[in-house]
């Protein structure tokens, strides 16, 4: 399989393609459900609403890193690899937003084991508002042949 | 960012280092709950769809890497099961040992090693990084403190490390 996207492809200040989606209370039961988190504040709008004073259910943390994985490994296909991801909750995401994510490249860089890597900055808002950030750090092909998923012990440096 | 210097009590200042809480999931890493995460996100990638492109790439099926902490989360209820340890056990204790009633989490950091596989038996340990003198921030008065949660399969290979940085503090009066 030729990978659609190579290390040298990329430079700092390239745009990801955006990526909308309109969460219904079935986006956050089935991610709280399909990431084991059985607490009611993300499948039980009463409970939301009465003892975390919010307005409704709102999407799990492990179920927005999902939407993270997504957005990043849309844009890299199959062979790229994720080596590290930081999150910055700001805000809660809840049935009837209209999720937007965005990012942008920081840096591209061949580390010394000929690992290619690209470091993003993504921003998942609502309405304009950021609600989380995230900074990623994810592996691509150096070449045609190469396949970051092969590296293992010193050949990978996440 | 240890030591009397600090005026850490010294049952903390021990933890620092030291893996606690080491634990195996309750469940062998498995396809169902796979498919299910990729279709909560609509989540594509034909390494998780596609046999031959798993086959082709990372040599079978893998997991999604950012479904590290959903192999740990506890059954709703299990049979005779005494009471498991909250995630991020070792927080829960700072706050307790510091005195400090209030906590949140500032930043989450995930680091992935080895890819994670279906019929894997997961361990998980939690491991004391740091602990800051007090700092007082528009919450109130505390101190910061990292911990890492890693991650290792059957064969004791690392499979990640999530970080989390935490902030125990008592509000201002």
């Amino acid at each position: 399989m030729t990978p659609p996207l190579l290390a040298g492809d990329v430079k700092p200040g390239d745009a990801l393609p955006r990526l909308r989606y309109e969460v219904s209370a079935t986006t956050v039961v089935l991610g709280a459900l399909a990431s084991r988190d059985w607490r009611p504040m993300h499948h039980d709008k009463d409970f939301a609403v009465e003892r975390n004073g919010l307005r409704d259910i709102f999407l799990n943390t492990p179920n927005q890193a999902a939407w993270f994985e997504r957005y990043v490994t849309d844009w890299t296909g199959p062979h790229g690899r994720l080596g590290r991801m930081t999150f910055t909750m700001k805000g809660s995401i809840f049935p009837g937003d209209t999720m937007e994510f965005s990012g942008t490249v920081d840096g591209a860089e061949t580390d010394d084991a000929g690992c290619g890597w690209a470091s993003l900055s993504i921003e998942l808002a609502v309405d304009g508002q950021v609600k989380t950030t995230c900074a990623v750090r994810v592996a691509l092909p150096a070449e045609a042949g190469d396949n970051p998923w092969d590296r293992r012990g010193d050949q990978w440096k996440p | 960012m240890s030591g009397p210097a600090t005026g850490l009590p010294s049952e903390v200042d021990k933890m620092i280092g030291i893996p606690l809480y080491e634990e195996q999931g309750e469940f062998p890493v498995e396809r169902g709950y796979i498919w299910t995460t990729c279709s909560s996100v609509e989540n594509g990638n034909p390494l998780y769809w596609d046999d031959s492109v798993a086959e082709e790439l990372t040599g079978g099926p893998i997991a999604p890497p950012t479904m590290l902490s959903v192999w740990f989360r506890p059954h709703h209820w299990a049979p005779g099961r005494s009471q498991p340890h909250l995630p991020l056990q070792v927080h829960f204790d700072l706050k307790e040992a510091l005195g400090l009633p209030e906590a949140v989490m500032t930043s989450n950091t995930m680091v992935f090693h080895d890819p994670v596989r279906p019929g894997d038996r997961l361990s998980t340990r939690q491991v004391l990084k740091s602990v800051s003198p007090e700092k007082t921030t528009k919450l109130g008065t505390g101190r910061f403190w990292v911990i890492d949660v890693e991650y290792r399969n059957q064969s004791g290979n690392l499979v990640g490390v999530e970080s989390y940085t935490g902030f125990g503090y008592r509000r201002a009066p």
